[in-house]
């Protein structure tokens, strides 16, 4: 319990101290539905208190579980009760409604602050299978609620949950004419949007450190693309690739010591890596033909990048060194943007489908089990949650610009947006 | 102005590059000098600078001049986009008259720069619509060295998928995206 707190601590403190605060929230959409996913109802948490419960809690774990397309929550309206102790509860009731596991919990003020105790049981034995109970400050209920989800997630799937985690994106505003664009901060939920930086010309390409605490982006506020990164706690910014042509697609090493870039010299653009200690850069890739948007392996020894070297874009992996490329994606004849799992077994795409559309794709490294993960449009920016179950993705929903989730298991799908505004380029937090 | 005053005139423009020329010479010779700072160095570099410029000046079209060159339906600077297909960097036939137009104006005036901006649809992946981009605005202004304009006179730029001049989602904004911009500051 202790270790939770502290963990939550300094989140709470980061998110405090950005500097603007957006007021878009994000409106959420499921648009696919789950199979074979463990059926559960989470019963709204008891209020022991004046007036309303702060926050639903409940229905925060309900659609994290749902978004993750692993669980099937059952909706309110069909519980026949609402326990909120084990000993309350009449387990025939709910393995009539098909649920195989149950959360319930409570919340109770606690000075300035709150206690909240929770219970994930299992229906078929009574058994408790997880539960704890936490004191918390008073604008922490919506994060706690994402940690409880998080141990839930893990406590039934033996995996880590994601739902803990943030995700940064682009926005841009036209009005008659006159553009703006902003970097946003949210919950992976898509709650609480912050905006991090504002600018009259375009921002692309946000990539999270390793420690979560920075964020490099390409900035156009010099009328050319720049890599910027930038403290998301403190705001403090500063210019790390300036060079003549394109500086592009920045991509942390998992040591957070270097930065991959995108290059332009000449008209041939390859892939570098910026020494973020002495700011020197070593080329990696080397060709005629566009070589960008490069990321890490998770051990640091490889990258993956996009090259049209054969054509059109396809998806190739390269040593840190330089050495030793070879090509990963087979599949038509436009295969871009790679995100490695955390694992660093699969890698997430923009495939080009032979309608056409554009969609989100996925492989393992070594080049099996290719497949399309969303019916396809204008799918672009793949990103994988931390914990790999799920793809962050840029997409077109009746005619908008919007974030779109999916899930590795089953098909369930979310978007989010925002209204009059165009969202783009997502990236999933560590 | 008679025959004679005219090569008056001659010899004496004739000097003055003879003597220009010794005096380059001679700078050379002092910038090897070690006796002097690097902030003379500097200073002497900023001299040069701000002469050229100066001469420079001379051969650019005034601001509200060329501002009506460029707004003026009837000029041929007034269209400054060319499109192309997807994912193709190739200038279309149909747009050679008017890189024609360009590089024939920048070839009168030597002074005078542009930028060319690449542009995509928003279609695919960003990054390589930035590089993409790029390869179109290349494109442009090697078609514009071609038809005469200098190489210095140009500065490319790419914007890739995210400047957009269209903001709907089909065949015909797309179409209007995947464009190169000639910007005249």
């Amino acid at each position: 319990m202790r270790k939770t707190i502290a963990r939550l601590r300094p989140l709470l403190f980061g998110l405090l101290l950005l500097p603007v605060l957006g007021r878009a929230e994000l409106i959420i959409e499921i648009t696919g539905g789950a199979e074979a996913a463990i059926p559960i109802a989470v019963v709204p948490f008891a209020w022991e208190g004046d007036g309303e419960l702060p926050e639903d809690m409940a229905r925060v774990i309900d659609a994290n579980l749902a978004r993750s397309g692993q669980f099937e929550p059952l909706a309110r309206s069909e519980f026949i009760e609402t326990p909120n102790r084990r000993e309350d509860v009449r387990f025939p009731n709910w393995r009539a409604l098909g649920v195989d596991n149950l959360v319930l919990g409570n919340v109770e003020r606690d000075g300035s602050g709150y206690r909240v105790r929770y219970e994930l049981l299992d229906v078929f034995t009574g058994q408790r299978q997880e539960g704890k109970s936490f004191r918390v400050a008073g604008d922490a209920l919506r994060t706690l609620s994402h940690v409880i989800s998080d141990e839930i997630y893990e406590a039934l799937l033996g995996r880590p949950g994601a739902f803990n985690s943030r995700i940064a994106y682009v926005t841009m505003e036209d009005r008659n004419g006159e553009r703006r664009w902003r970097l946003l901060v949210a919950d992976a939920d898509g709650h609480e949007p912050q905006t991090i930086l504002t600018s009259p010309e375009p921002l692309m390409s946000p990539a999270w450190s390793p420690d979560g605490e920075k964020l490099a982006y390409v900035s156009f506020e010099g009328r050319r693309s720049e890599v910027f990164v930038q403290n998301v706690g403190s705001g403090e910014r500063d210019k790390v690739a300036s060079f003549e042509g394109i500086n592009s697609a920045p991509a942390w090493s998992p040591d957070g010591r270097r930065l991959s870039i995108t290059r332009s010299r000449g008209g041939q653009t390859d892939v570098y890596v910026l020494d973020m200690n002495s700011r020197e850069t070593r080329q990696v890739t080397d060709s005629m033909s566009i070589d960008t948007e490069a990321v890490w392996m998770p051990d640091g020894r490889s990258l993956l990048f996009t090259s049209d070297r054969a054509g059109g874009p396809q998806i190739y992996r390269v040593n840190a060194d330089g050495s030793g490329t070879r090509r990963l994606s087979y599949e038509g004849n436009y295969n871009a943007s790679p995100s490695i799992s955390p694992d660093g077994r699969q890698v997430a795409m923009v495939h080009r489908r032979s309608n056409g559309r554009f969609a989100i794709a996925v492989q393992d490294l070594d080049g099996e089990n290719f497949r399309v993960l969303t019916p396809g449009g204008q799918d672009e920016s793949p990103s994988f949650a931390p914990n790999g179950a799920m793809v962050l993705y840029a997409t077109r929903a009746n005619g908008r610009s919007v974030l779109g989730t999916v899930s590795l298991f089953g098909d369930a799908r979310q978007t989010m947006s925002t209204s009059g505004e165009r969202i783009r380029e997502p990236a999933w937090s560590p | 102005m008679n025959r004679k005053s005219l090569y008056r005139w001659l010899l004496i423009a004739l000097m003055t590059l003879v003597l220009a020329a010794c005096a380059t010479t001679d700078e050379e010779r002092v910038d090897d000098d070690e006796g002097l700072t690097d902030e003379e160095l500097a200073a002497m570099e900023r001299d040069r600078a701000t002469e050229a410029r100066g001469l420079e000046g001379r051969r650019s079209l005034e601001g509200s001049e060329l501002e009506e060159l460029l707004n003026d339906p009837n000029s041929p600077l007034s269209r400054r986009t060319v499109y192309f297909d997807f994912d193709s960097s190739e200038i279309r036939e149909r747009d050679v008259s008017i890189l024609e137009a360009h590089a024939a104006f920048l070839a009168d005036h030597p002074d005078q720069r542009i930028t060319v901006e690449g542009h995509t649809d928003e279609r695919g992946s960003p990054e390589y619509n930035l590089a993409l981009g790029e390869r179109r605005a290349l494109a442009v202004k090697r078609a514009l060295v071609l038809y005469g304009a200098s190489d210095g006179q140009i500065r490319v730029t790419s914007y890739g998928e995210e400047n957009s001049a269209a903001l709907g989602s089909d065949e015909e904004s797309w179409s209007r995206n995947r464009r190169g911009e000639l910007v005249y500051r």
